[in-house]
């Protein structure tokens, strides 16, 4: 409990500190992704479910946001309510669409229903098909705080960010996150204890959609700007980079793998054109082959190695006060789809 | 002139031709992709690149070696499958042990390298291939003219699908891979060393992709993304069909093409979309799907 507490304030203090180095669109951008990526790591990382259409919540939860406040005038508070809201319903119903096969089948179905939404969405007209939808006004948040000043945008992001995370590490602690991870763990056993094990994992999908709502709904508005892009299950691959670079199944993990990526991409997208897509696509690779656990996940192992050398019994007497606290940061790495 | 529900006979006719060419390819890459699940556990991502890699190759070939259509329909499939057996041995060994996820996430890394180097090399407007000398023009059925290339593209996905029915259900060599999917370690108590059999498998399920891709090439604007929307319509035609069984994932590609065929003639709107909603609909009514056993 401490150790959150510290990283908390630390991870707060980093917010507050950040946009005084890094540009503050950039920084905005990634700390979306970042959510993005932390509402689906509560889907692959903490239920073993890996969906790979999740963009189809980001990108319909953007053109929601660019609907609402640009066409019919909404404030940018009740834009990204209905963002969410819209992604959430969707989520329940690609969710219950899903979990009725499982392993790789789940994820090639979620895939499929998300080129069926890139399609549809593609078709229609009043949101600008290829060309995307432009010009999203920041509007005034809660009609008073005039969002166009970047810095006072950020605070916004930043607060929105740290309620998302805050929600991610409260599901992943409660006795519902705990069942998550026993569905993880092992499925058939869940079942015997008597979870209604699919009920739950329609539950962490639509949670997870939800928050990924959230998250497009914000980019749309830092950008001002939403396009099939979003969409495309090129983002769904980056998303599952980001989670699985980061470390799957801890908090840190997705946050800082979102930052890398997007840094990356953004340093190499002026630089070497075309082969951006190779570089992404080899980092993808090496992490698939190399370090499965990503920086986190990598981090802690050594860390715990490095622990153990230095004092044999106080470690050895740890591993039956397996509490919540250290599940949320001290994850297995593999995931049991 | 003749009519069907108000569309001119021809029109119909001539769709659901194109309609039934593309479900011949959707037949080989799920063909392909389910013999490859079936032994390495691995969802290829990469199998709609290697189809595209197929065209391409066979356009190279053509407009810088010379090299005829005939004789890339047997050098390309083998040229790309070397290529499967390389990326086999270099990165996909490594992962059979791990969960499915695994390998459809390394090969979604391949497939993202691949295009991104084609791209790199190529750009992405779209290359012409021509209709070799001897398919040229349009052939009488009696009751329609249909171009000629579109009856000997599906005429030579059946034969393969066919041959590959052929080798796994009625040879030794098919035996033994069918007892491989069922229990490998027992296989290789047997003597069979079942690495080198993982290994030809995966060759020859990308060879069979960039043989889809080379029949394509006359067909299509080749550019390095026609794999990549493939593969997903693909994936949602395995989901339909299951991976069980090589009759039931030839039978639902080519159905699906003929679906999307006629959807193209009522509703051209929905013709990129239907596949999916199929997929809908058969997870709702029969969840295992079609000719699944269970999850």
């Amino acid at each position: 409990m401490k150790r959150t507490l510290i990283l908390g304030v630390l991870g707060i203090a980093a917010l507050a500190v950040a946009p005084m180095v890094v540009y503050p669109i950039l920084l905005m951008k990634i700390l979306c992704f970042a959510l993005f990526a932390s509402a689906f790591n509560l889907l692959v990382g903490y239920t073993g479910l890996l969906s790979f259409g999740h963009a189809a919540f980001f990108g319909t939860a953007g053109y929601m946001f660019g609907a609402t406040t640009k066409l019919w005038g909404f404030s940018p508070e009740l834009g990204l309510l209905v963002s969410v809201a819209v992604s959430t319903v969707l989520g329940c119903l690609i969710g219950s669409l899903a979990i009725r096969r499982q392993g790789i089948y789940f994820s090639m179905i979620t895939l499929a229903l998300s080129q069926l939404l890139y399609f549809a969405i593609q078709q229609i007209p009043m949101l600008g098909r290829d060309d995307g939808f432009q010009g999203i006004p920041r509007g005034m948040l809660f009609g008073v705080i005039d969002l166009s000043n970047d810095i006072t945008l950020y605070v916004v992001i930043a607060v929105c960010f740290v309620l998302g995370i805050a929600a991610v590490i409260r599901v992943v602690g409660s006795p519902f996150g705990q069942v998550l991870e026993a569905i993880r763990e092992n499925e058939p056993r869940a079942i015997s204890l008597g979870y209604a094990v699919n009920r739950y994992k329609l539950l962490a999908f639509t949670l997870s959609a939800a928050l990924t709502g959230l998250a497009g709904g914000l980019k749309a508005l830092v950008i001002s700007y939403e396009s099939l892009t979003d969409l495309h299950w090129g983002t769904s691959g980056d998303v599952i980079l980001m989670t699985l670079l980061g470390g799957m199944g801890t908090i840190l993990g997705p946050v800082l793998g979102s930052a890398f990526v997007i840094t990356l991409q953004n340093w190499l997208a002026d630089k070497v054109g075309e082969w951006v897509s190779v570089i992404i696509g080899a980092v993808f690779l090496c992490c698939v082959l190399l370090f499965r656990r990503g920086f986190v996940g990598e981090g802690l192992a050594i860390w715990r190695r490095f622990a153990k050398g230095r004092s044999q019994p106080r470690v050895s007497a740890r591993p039956a006060a397996h509490s919540v606290t250290q599940s949320t940061f001290v994850e297995q790495p593999t995931v049991h789809v | 002139m003749e009519t069907i529900f108000g569309v001119p006979l021809n029109a119909f006719a001539g769709q659901l031709v194109l309609g039934l060419v593309n479900g011949c390819f959707y037949a080989i890459l799920s063909l392909g992709l389910a013999v490859i699940f079936g032994l390495l556990n691995v969802v290829n991502f990469a199998h709609g690149a290697m189809y595209m890699l197929g065209a391409y190759l066979a356009y190279v070939l053509l407009t810088m070696f010379g090299v005829p259509y005939w004789a890339s329909l047997a050098i390309v499939p083998i040229a790309v499958g070397i290529l499967g057996v390389v990326l086999e041995r270099a990165f996909l060994q490594w992962l059979y042990k791990l969960d499915h996820i695994y390998g459809l996430l390394a090969t979604f890394g391949l497939a993202t390298i691949i295009e991104g180097l084609m791209r790199a090399q190529f750009g992405v407007s779209g290359q012409r291939f021509p209709v070799p000398e001897a398919l040229t023009g349009a052939t009488n059925l009696g009751f329609m003219m249909v171009p000629t290339y579109r009856i000997w593209v599906v005429a030579a996905s059946l034969l393969a699908c066919f041959v590959v029915w052929l080798l796994i259900e009625r040879t030794r060599l098919g035996a033994t891979l069918r007892a491989g999917t069922q229990n490998p370690k027992l296989v290789a108590a047997f003597g069979v060393n079942v690495p080198l059999l993982v290994m030809c498998t995966f060759g020859a399920g990308v060879g069979l992709a960039a043989f889809a891709g080379v029949l394509a090439a006359p067909l299509v604007q080749i550019n390095p993304l026609i794999g990549q929307s493939l593969t997903i319509t693909v994936f949602a035609v395995v989901v339909i069909g299951g991976m069980g069984s090589i009759v039931g994932s030839v039978v639902t590609g080519l159905a699906l093409g003929v679906v999307e065929g006629v959807t193209k003639i009522f509703y051209p709107e929905a013709s990129a979309t239907v596949v999916f909603l199929v997929m809908v609909l058969v997870l709702l009514l029969r969840p295992a799907g079609l000719f699944g056993k269970g999850n």
